[in-house]
């Protein structure tokens, strides 16, 4: 019959039309603004920097290598790196951004500088709404923007901050075992040199000024390591 | 009164050309690039003999951005999220045929776990995009709204996978020489499995409201017939190759990944018009719910990243390499060759939905100016791998 496939496909959208008033599943919409649906644990949108502790600047993990910058496909980080030093996270003696901005009209939301960044410092948020009327400045995100807690980190991936605290503990103890191992070691071989010294010069006096050079305590070389 | 002259090239075998009946004037008329049926910016300069078609010229590039070049000037590593951006329908198709011809140049292995989820992904895309582009195509004749919502219906739920595991709808990047860059967990897969037992009823409501609506029907069949030795001729692939009834499907000829081991159906249509083209893509949806029951089945536990393969400071050693797949729209082939530094010497894509398009004027010739839109619509073309 002509017209019998018309009328099929019909009673199907009919059905979808009543269906909707009867079951939740049909009514697949979100009206936006006033509703908003929970974005997924791994939703990325923008990166964020990463400060440990209450002061964002000098809690920044990032140490100004200038790695994301360089790998960065559309080339939106922009990276000035300090002159002097200053501890970073783990306690050792770091450059830091003096500038560090996204140009967030540029970004791509691709995760690379992320996947790339070492020191774990770069993250992406999941604040999608940037919308304002200056398109050049209100978009470049300067530090001061980017700089986002350790807690809000928490807060948005959960399961991966945890990943990365983890991590970093562990880099951390492992870098204090290291530091107290190698000042342990200059201690014991400054007190052995000493020890010598002083056998030398109790055998042949007129050689102890010679020897005193080598007894002399050794700076130690990693700057304490911060444990 | 169609004559046909000579065939233009010779052993090129295509569709003889129109000359107009002498009646009247000829209209020159520009659609696009802003024509909402041409799916982007593109342009058809169509010279008409009343609403006969008598040439047809596709112009494009407006939407060129360069693709090849750039990824000349960067790392490996960060060409993939441009990947994305090719065929912004299917990302994770792109992703994956990019990832192959790295890894074929580099000797790079992927663990079972990885290619799994590869196939798994590579079909929900094909999903979602044959869903989608069947939903444009009834769009573009004229149903406006209804079918085309039905599609992204289903769509929104793959869509929900994707930004899941991956983080992002559209733009996944998500997978890396080697691997893929994060583990699905249970939960994910389950969620997986609940949407691809889904998949059967929508088709089926999708073919109950249309395949047999004799307005379509009407509209299609002996539309835009596309003769297999001229589709074989212009190297025409993907559906609309198979559509003509030609039996060429990348998965099952280079067996990439592991396609070997799941058993499905190659679906071949006969007329090589629209209808067929329509009801392929549908036929393949429920061909692709068939390889996704099998690998959510039997996905392995382990590694999902090859350990030796780097992320900072990927040089492989000077080669080329080739490495293609069967994408939603045809085969999607990229070209590497690697001189030993950080970045390729060459890189060139292969796009289906470029080569595909070449052949509309032939399919255009002799049908109504009506019809340049459904058949455009169903070459299935995005313009992002088209401009590059």
């Amino acid at each position: 019959m002509l017209g019998e496939g018309i009328i099929k496909g019909m009673l199907e959208t009919a059905r979808n039309f009543a269906g909707s008033y009867v079951s939740k599943e049909r009514l697949i919409t979100v009206q936006y603004p006033e509703e908003r649906e929970a974005l997924p644990e791994n939703a990325r949108v923008f990166p964020f920097l990463v400060y440990d502790g209450p002061e964002w600047l000098p809690g920044l993990r990032c140490v100004a290598c200038q790695i994301c910058e360089k790998e960065c496909p559309p080339k939106c980080i922009y990276i000035d790196k300090s002159a002097d030093k200053k501890p970073d996270a783990a306690g050792k003696p770091q450059n830091y951004p003096t500038r560090f901005d996204i140009d967030v009209s540029v970004c791509m939301s691709c995760q690379i500088c992320v996947e790339v960044c070492p020191f774990d410092a770069i993250k992406m948020d999941k604040q999608f709404e940037y919308s304002t009327d200056d398109r050049f400045g209100g978009l470049l995100l300067d530090r001061e923007k980017l700089a986002k807690s350790n807690e809000y980190y928490h807060q948005i991936h959960p399961v991966e901050a945890n990943e990365v605290d983890t991590r970093l503990a562990e880099e951390r103890a492992a870098a204090a075992a290291k530091a107290k191992a190698a000042a342990e070691a200059a201690a014991a071989k400054a007190a052995a040199a000493k020890a010598a010294a002083e056998k030398a010069a109790a055998e042949t006096p007129a050689a102890a000024p010679a020897a005193e050079k080598p007894a002399a305590p050794k700076p130690p070389t990693s700057g304490g390591g911060g444990a | 009164m169609i004559t046909p002259i000579l065939a233009r090239q010779e052993g090129w075998n295509r569709q003889p050309e129109i000359v107009p009946d002498g009646e009247g004037e000829l209209l020159e008329v520009a659609m696009g690039p802003h024509h909402p049926s041409t799916h982007g910016v593109f342009r058809m300069d169509v010279t008409l003999d009343g609403e006969r078609i008598i040439k047809l010229k596709p112009v494009f590039g407006y939407l060129h951005r360069n693709h090849e070049q750039l990824g000349e000037t960067m790392s490996y590593l960060a060409i993939m999220p441009y990947t994305d951006r090719l065929d912004y329908f299917s990302s994770l198709s792109n992703n994956w045929g990019y990832a192959l011809a790295v890894e074929k140049l580099a000797g790079i292995q992927v663990p079972e776990r990885a290619e799994y989820l590869r196939v798994i992904l590579a079909e929900l895309t094909r999903i979602q995009n044959h869903a989608s582009s069947v939903g444009f195509l009834i769009q573009d004749m004229g149903a406006s709204g209804t079918p085309l919502m039905y599609a992204f219906k289903e769509r929104e739920k793959i869509l929900d996978l994707f930004e899941s595991l991956t983080g992002s709808r559209m733009m996944c990047n998500y997978m890396r020489f080697g691997g893929c860059r994060v583990d699905t967990t249970a939960e994910w897969l389950n969620q997986a499995r609940k949407v691809v037992a889904g998949i059967p009823a929508f088709a089926d409501e999708f073919e109950a409201l249309l395949t047999t609506n004799e307005i379509l029907m009407a509209r299609t069949q002996g539309t835009g017939i596309l003769r297999p030795d001229l589709a074989v001729n212009a190297g025409i692939t993907g559906p609309l190759l198979r559509a003509s009834g030609v039996n060429y499907d990348i998965r099952k000829v280079d067996r990439y990944g592991i396609y070997d081991r799941f058993d499905f159906k190659v679906p071949l249509g006969e007329h090589g018009d629209v209808y067929d083209r329509f009801m392929l893509r549908l036929l393949e949806l429920r061909q692709s719910v068939r390889i996704l029951e099998q690998a959510l089945k039997d996905i392995p536990e382990g590694p999902i990243m090859d350990p030796k393969s780097k992320i900072r400071g990927f040089r492989p050693k000077p080669g080329e390499a080739y490495g293609r797949i069967e994408a939603p729209k045809g085969e999607l082939g990229f070209y590497v060759i690697s001189d030993g530094t950080g970045n390729p010497y060459r890189y060139r894509v292969r796009p289906p939905s470029f080569v595909n398009l070449t052949i509309l004027e032939d399919m255009c010739l002799g049908q109504n100016v009506a019809d340049v839109v459904l058949i455009l619509g169903s070459i299935d073309i995005v313009l992002g791998e088209v401009d590059r």
